[in-house]
């Protein structure tokens, strides 16, 4: 496992402060296929990012959490209590384990109205307490004018906030949320999420967002860890995680659009770059340096929006590769422009509106494509 | 018209439906949730009264209650009397016929109930009883309504295992249908009419009951 070392995680507040800690593992056997699932992580308290392609075991990661899935080994603990322990014979029924969860189906009670279904989990308390409790609830998370409602009748955003305000009434000491926020536009998730960020000011408990999507690593996380076929991959702040991918899977979540196969063929130790060449093309790279043998094969990673396109050879740059090439086609996705430009081997640029306009971009047309050095993101080969 | 007959069956169907109700909410909720890999066989125990002949059903039941079984010995040795030709003996030899009509509705009405939805709820703290009284039952209404009212129905209009188990005893257990065989027998066909109009009417109402509530239960919660 290469892990990123996490450097610059918010040190918490005051107060008593709960992590949690998983060590778990489980084989689920079916359809053919063993899936393994072996973890081993920490969680401060506050947002961590779970992140990782559908099918990395994700949500069987956080049932496992939860309890409504029973690992084969391994130990889970918030703060001091342990919720599952192996070794010490210790397996808290998922009813004692004051774990909030909310499902990414949401799960909300379709029979029950919005305050019903945020006070089910407060059934020990007294009536007058629950009410209490439940009145702050839709308070906090602005859905009081709801309250008689049922999930039927109330919006896709104003259901996660029920959701939410369910899972947290009963005060957990862990919250669990399965792309809670997948479905939503993004004003709407951004003030839900400021919501949450609101409630655990006051409670600190780790929460851990589980998320296939690129933005939301970089809108929400302070830390990051990445599941891969039931294996954590690599770990840290969203910036290490997914600007410095060591592996293609990683590479390819972290949205390069442009990954091929490359042999080195020189390396400048004096000027901490190197040579590769594009497999099965004339096209050569100067690319930074990393420690592999002339002639070894590697991937290089580009993102398409670190690529310039240029319509005349251009003099002058500080940029190491222009390479000349013909766009293959154009084609407008929402406001950005995607060209795909053969040079030898076709890459992926994206433009603005503007530019594609103000050069007058056309199928066909020549064009130089304008690679920085330090754009040309080296991974291991593949095999 | 024989009211006696017509009192008698309706106090047996009652009795009957309210039994299956209750006895019926832990079978359903077994078949619907056990993942016991000989299920199958109880499936197929509880079905068999809706494919069986009534008589075959009321021939082992009236074996099962004779003074002959261990289970006949046992009441007579407790109440002096034998179980058979009784309006006891009608009663479980009607919850066991009509036993599928409530058991598989419900059941499958329990297995309807998204699982996620049980999930939440053990989260939330729910211990399995509340899940269920808070969450599967209420959910599973419909199913419950057409339980009620198929057990019901079947019980009112049984004959066959009637006759085995419980012979023709008025004011016992001569219920409508057996009422009306007799008339017929009797060639008394105004008076058997009139008494098999009635019969009809009741299940018709029965069921207009069951998929009147029914549709009005997808009115009341537009949670699906």
């Amino acid at each position: 496992m290469k892990t990123v070392q996490e450097r610059s995680v918010p040190a918490p507040v005051s107060g008593p402060t709960q992590s949690l800690a998983v060590r778990i593992s489980k084989r689920l056997s079916g359809s053919g296929r063993d899936f393994i699932l072996d973890v081993a992580f920490e969680a401060g308290p506050g947002i961590t990012i779970l992140f990782g392609p559908s099918g990395a075991g994700k949500t069987t990661l956080l049932d496992g959490i939860a309890g409504l899935l029973t690992p084969d080994a391994g130990r889970i603990a918030v703060g001091d209590q342990v919720l599952l322990d192996y070794e010490r014979g210790i397996n808290l029924a998922i009813q004692q384990r004051r774990v909030g969860y909310v499902f990414q189906e949401l799960a909300l009670f379709p029979h029950l109205s919005a305050e019903r279904n945020i006070a089910y989990g407060l059934a020990r308390l007294g009536a007058a307490e629950r009410q209490r409790r439940t009145d702050a609830m839709l308070q906090s998370f602005r859905i009081a004018h709801l309250h008689k409602r049922r999930p039927g009748e109330i919006s896709g955003g104003e259901r996660q906030r029920v959701a939410l305000a369910r899972a947290l009434v009963t005060d957990p000491c862990l919250l669990l949320l399965d792309e809670p926020l997948a479905a939503l536009d993004a004003p709407t998730k951004s003030k839900i999420i400021d919501d949450l960020r609101a409630w655990n000011q006051a409670h600190r408990i780790p929460i851990l967002y589980v998320t296939h999507s690129r933005d939301e690593v970089f809108a929400l996380g302070e830390r990051v860890v990445v599941l891969e076929d039931g294996k954590i991959t690599a770990q840290g702040t969203p910036h290490e995680v997914m600007r410095a991918p060591r592996q293609e899977t990683v590479a390819q979540l972290a949205g390069f659009e442009n990954i091929f196969d490359v042999h080195v063929t020189a390396a400048h130790e004096d000027r901490g770059t190197m040579t590769c060449r594009i497999a099965e093309s004339d096209v050569e790279l100067e690319t930074p340096l990393v420690r592999a043998e002339t002639g070894s094969a590697l991937r290089v990673g580009i993102r398409a929006g670190d690529i310039l396109l240029a319509i005349e050879h251009p003099q002058g740059l500080s940029a190491r590769n222009v390479i000349c090439g013909q766009i293959v086609w154009l084609e407008q996705r929402d406001v950005i422009v995607v060209a795909r430009v053969n040079c030898g081997v076709e890459m992926e640029i994206h433009l603005t509106l503007a530019a594609r306009d103000s050069l007058e971009l056309r199928s066909g047309q020549e064009v130089w494509l304008v690679v920085k050095t330090h754009s040309c993101h080296l991974m291991a080969g593949n095999g | 018209m024989d009211w006696q007959a017509f009192w008698l069956t309706i106090r047996l169907a009652v009795l009957v439906t309210a039994i299956l109700l209750v006895s019926g909410l832990p079978i359903a909720y077994w078949l619907a949730y056990s993942r016991w890999r000989w299920k199958f066989v109880a499936e197929a125990v509880v079905a068999l009264p809706i494919v069986l002949p009534p008589t075959v059903l009321g021939f082992y039941v009236l074996l099962a209650l004779g003074s002959r079984s261990p289970l006949g010995r046992w009441w007579q040795s407790l109440t002096g009397h034998t179980l058979a030709f009784t309006f006891t003996g009608l009663v479980i030899g009607s919850i066991i016929y009509s036993l599928p009509f409530a058991a598989q509705p419900i059941a499958a009405s329990f297995a309807l109930v998204d699982p996620k939805l049980i999930s939440a709820s053990a989260v939330l703290g729910a211990s399995r009883l509340r899940t269920f009284f808070r969450v599967v039952l209420p959910l599973s209404l419909p199913g419950l309504v057409t339980g009620v009212a198929l057990s019901f129905a079947h019980t009112m209009g049984e004959f066959g295992v009637v006759l085995m188990v419980g012979g023709n005893i008025p004011g016992v257990t001569r219920t409508v249908s057996i009422d009306i065989y007799d008339k017929v027998e009797a060639l008394n066909y105004g008076s058997a009419n009139q008494t098999a109009l009635a019969l009809l009417a009741i299940c018709f109402v029965a069921l207009c009951l069951v998929y009147g509530v029914n549709r009005r239960v997808w009115a009341w919660g537009p949670w699906k």
